[in-house]
């Protein structure tokens, strides 16, 4: 019988937490570096969060003449117009800024469809008003913050503050860093986005708290431990689980990336990306918080005897077969 | 644990079986499906407007419009009601900025009476969630020989969701005459309608239709003066107005400020043709009330023009030949068949309480759709085939087994969203790859930890047992974290967003149930078959 292959050997001994001095150095650096990234470079808004007219054309030329409908809708006395080719070469995307009024705004499209003309097919248009847009950062900021707000709660409920603390603060690392790709590779920042930030912050939530669990499971075993043995052993004792997980999940979301196509590209790049570094800050960052933050063992006493029984004698076992 | 009480087994392969049966017409175009036998299951997964191309246009009713329109008729009431109660006033005034009618009352006796009598138009308004009294729609306050009427919060907040649901049947019926399948009209917030058509190719001849008014009028032209002459001085006289028609450049007409008839006493209109030179006209048809309005007024003004306008704009100006006493008409102006079709719903369809306008519109035009949801299956497909692989690779038969919660779990997503009629978007399809990594991880907990406890030398039956049991703790721990990140995703998102949330949070629930009961039931049966003395793990 084919019983798998065992891509991580079951015994590792990494000194995940014990060398917690290289892994600062680089969380501190995917934290700030974003974050300058977002000051200086600044991000690609898209038309959803800062209002304004977005075109997507097929050009009935194969390939597009981009100066041909840059010279006709230049003209048109639009503000910023920014034209370019958009995934294959008779596709072309016009980006057109926010105009003062609702009103004005519903003008621009028809001044830019009588410009073109029949020389190209409409595939895709959308106009953000200015109100849509500041709502839009408005909820998809209040969605993050909120979402966050419920994890730390239920966290806190189901393990102890520190556990809820590191869960958050690693989430805020992760969030950060996808924010800074997406100022990197200036990605479109659209309310996609806000949508692959939160599933991020839900699927390495979900790493996180399986370690965790292990944590909080060691902590009742191993007594007498020191929490830096105890939180390197529980991250080993999960990295075949971790590994597999998230190895999975990115051949599930690869393809997408490879010929999603062009709408879900960004979504995807950034899922990708949060895959990565969610797995990344469940070993680095929010395990080796509990270091600081000291987690109480005596809140996890409080199993039954005859459960304590069984988990040393399974020890005992272990012990004997290795 | 492994041995499964009877009806568990049976509720579990029940739920299961519905899953593939529900999901099952997702398979097939839907035109196959219409030869099917009533009983079969014939419900598809809605596309998002993503995925077939359509309209999307979010729309906000103009707020000032329907204030000034309402505090028109409080003033209209109050001069009514002083009137009918012989009390003399001046200063009949109404306030925009302030939301307020105000009036002086002449003699200082009268202004206890006509308090009084003007606090009978104040009415209570009761829309809160219990039905109960909430406040007034007005203030009333008296200051000296002054009356203030002010309209208050609630009772303005009343006014636009009457004039919303009003707006909203409009659009319905307007939308309808459009003839796409299946469009969504509804509320959005507290002064928003979102109108979702698919499938819809000209947009802008859609956001025409919807976006007319559609207030018709008929009034006399004022036979006494140079419309030109009027339009280059704007000295309009007094009792006239000054309207343009549509045409290029814009007509000038001076038309009598008095309304002969309104499109409020219209029963029907529908597009025909002019019986003498075929062109496309609109033939309508008025209520008793417009008849009889109609009627004299047309006797009186045999010779003159009259002018039809709609939404401000003068549509045409025929001259009146003889009376029209019928109550039925024919509008005529040079139109294209289409636009006349459109003129008939418009004004067929009502008129619109208050302007609309377009806050936020996405369209996705078909090719784009088909496109979309090509790449889309072609990456899910990918994906789905790759996991699999691994899967089996990782965990041989174990899993195998997880194979097969996996297909149930993408079964049971299909069955769901073709159940609730909830809409798949692309992100929609990007969130059941997301659940199969979410389930996956279910299955590779619970693999792990029955090698763990292998490895701690148990038996194959102990060791199922305890790998189950033990990794279920962690696995409603993670889900139920990333079921609140989801939840809020649904709360607060809108459009694909929500649909990428609900895709989401089914996947969750289906996925908890897959990776731990289908699982188990499949390694159970297998174990019971086999009895093995080492698990293939």
């Amino acid at each position: 019988m084919f019983r798998g292959i065992t891509f991580v050997p079951p015994d590792t001994k990494i000194d995940f937490v014990s060398q917690r001095a290289i892994s600062w150095f680089v969380s501190a650096f995917l934290t700030v570096v974003p974050l300058v990234l977002v000051a200086t470079v600044g991000l690609n808004m898209g038309i959803d969060f800062q209002g304004g007219t977005l075109i997507e054309v097929q050009t009935k030329e194969n390939p597009a003449k981009l100066a041909d409908i840059r010279g006709k809708i230049s003209g048109l006395g639009l503000g910023e117009v920014q034209i370019q080719e958009f995934g294959a070469p008779d596709e072309v995307l016009i980006r057109i800024a926010s105009q003062p009024t609702e009103e004005e705004q519903q003008a621009s499209i028809a001044k830019v469809k009588e410009a073109l003309g029949d020389s190209v097919t409409y595939r895709r248009t959308e106009i953000v008003g200015p109100t849509i847009s500041s709502e839009l950062i408005a909820g998809g900021t209040l969605a993050v913050v909120v979402a966050m707000i419920g994890i730390l709660i239920y966290v806190w409920f189901r393990f102890e503050w520190q556990f809820a603390v590191a869960a958050i603060a690693s989430l805020v690392h992760d969030v950060t860093a996808t924010i800074g790709l997406y100022a990197l590779l200036q990605l479109e920042f659209n309310v996609s986005s806000i949508a692959a930030i939160l599933t991020i912050i839900g699927y390495s939530l979900n790493d996180k708290v399986v370690i965790f669990d292990r944590i909080r499971e060691n902590l009742r075993k191993y007594k007498r431990m020191p929490l830096v043995e105890l939180l390197d052993r529980s991250i080993n004792e999960m990295l075949s689980r971790a590994i597999l997980t998230h190895v999975t999940t990115l051949l599930a979301m690869l393809p997408f990336l490879f010929f999603g196509g062009e709408a879900i590209y960004g979504f995807a790049v950034a899922m990708c990306f949060g895959i990565v570094v969610g797995a990344y800050s469940s070993i680095f960052v929010a395990s080796p918080m509990q270091l600081i933050l000291g987690v109480q063992r005596e809140a996890f006493s409080g199993s039954t005897s005859s459960a304590k029984g069984k988990t040393e004698k399974g020890d005992a076992e272990a012990a004997a077969g290795a | 644990m492994l041995h499964f009480q009877k009806w568990k087994v049976i509720l579990v392969g029940a739920i299961v079986l519905a899953g593939f049966i529900f999901a099952a017409p997702n398979l097939f175009p839907s035109s196959a499906l219409q030869g099917l036998p009533s009983w079969v299951p014939h419900k598809q997964v809605n596309l998002g407007l993503d995925l077939q191309g359509g309209a999307h246009l979010l729309y906000r009713i103009d707020e000032t419009e329907l204030v000034d329109d309402w505090l028109d008729t409080i003033r209209g009431d109050v001069r009514e009601t002083l009137r009918s109660n012989r009390i003399g006033y001046i200063d009949l005034e109404m306030n925009s900025a302030d939301r307020s009618v105000s009036v002086r009352i002449r003699k200082p006796e009268d202004v206890d009476k006509a308090y009084s009598e003007l606090r009978k138009l104040v009415a209570p308004v009761g829309n809160d969630v219990f039905g109960g009294f909430s406040g007034n729609d007005m203030d009333i306050a008296k200051s000296g020989d002054q009356i203030t009427l002010t309209a208050t919060e609630v009772g303005l907040n009343e006014r636009i969701s009457s004039a919303i649901q009003a707006s909203i049947e409009t659009i319905r019926r307007r939308v309808d005459a459009f003839g796409t399948t299946e469009p969504s009209i509804q509320r959005e917030g507290r002064d928003r309608i979102l109108v979702q058509v698919p499938g819809v190719s000209d947009v802008q001849r859609l956001k025409g239709l919807i976006g007319e008014t559609g207030k018709l009028e008929f009034k006399l032209v004022d036979p006494s003066v140079n419309a030109a002459e009027i339009a280059m001085t704007k000295k309009v006289p007094p009792g006239d107005e000054l309207l343009y028609s549509e045409d290029e450049p814009p007509i000038p007409y001076v038309l009598k400020d008095r309304v002969l008839v309104s499109g409020e006493n219209l029963v029907d209109s529908q597009p025909g043709f002019d019986a003498r030179n075929g062109e496309p006209v609109v033939n309508f048809r008025f209520d008793a009330a417009g008849a009889k309005r109609f009627g004299r007024a047309t006797q009186d003004n045999v010779g003159l023009p009259f002018a039809i306008i709609l939404d401000n704009k003068v549509i045409s100006a025929p001259v009146i030949r003889e009376p029209i006493l019928g109550g039925s008409g024919q509008i005529s102006g040079n139109f294209t068949v289409q636009e006349a079709n459109d003129l008939s719903v418009l004004l067929r369809s009502g008129a619109l309480p208050a302007k609309l306008s377009v806050i936020e519109e996405r369209t996705v035009g078909a090719s784009l759709g088909a496109d979309s949801i090509d790449s889309g299956q072609k990456a899910a497909i990918a994906g789905m085939v790759l996991v699999v692989l691994f899967m089996f690779a990782a965990y041989g038969l174990f899993g195998a087994f997880a194979n097969i919660a996996l297909l149930v779990n993408v079964a049971l997503i299909f069955a769901v969203l073709s159940l609730m009629g909830a809409t798949l978007t692309l992100p929609g399809i990007a969130g059941i790859v997301l659940v199969i990594g979410i389930a996956v991880d279910a299955n590779v907990l619970i693999n792990e930890r029955i090698r763990e406890e292998i490895r701690a030398g148990k038996s194959p039956i102990a060791a199922v047992d305890s790998g189950y049991s033990r990794a279920l703790i962690a696995i409603i721990d993670s889900n139920v974290t990333t079921l609140i990140a989801v939840l809020v995703l649904f709360w607060l998102g809108s459009g694909p967003v929500r649909g990428f949330a609900v895709t989401l949070t089914i996947g969750i629930l289906a996925s908890m149930f897959t990776a731990v009961t289908v699982t188990r039931m499949l390694v159970a049966a297998w174990l019971r078959w086999k009895r093995p003395k080492e698990l293939p793990l």
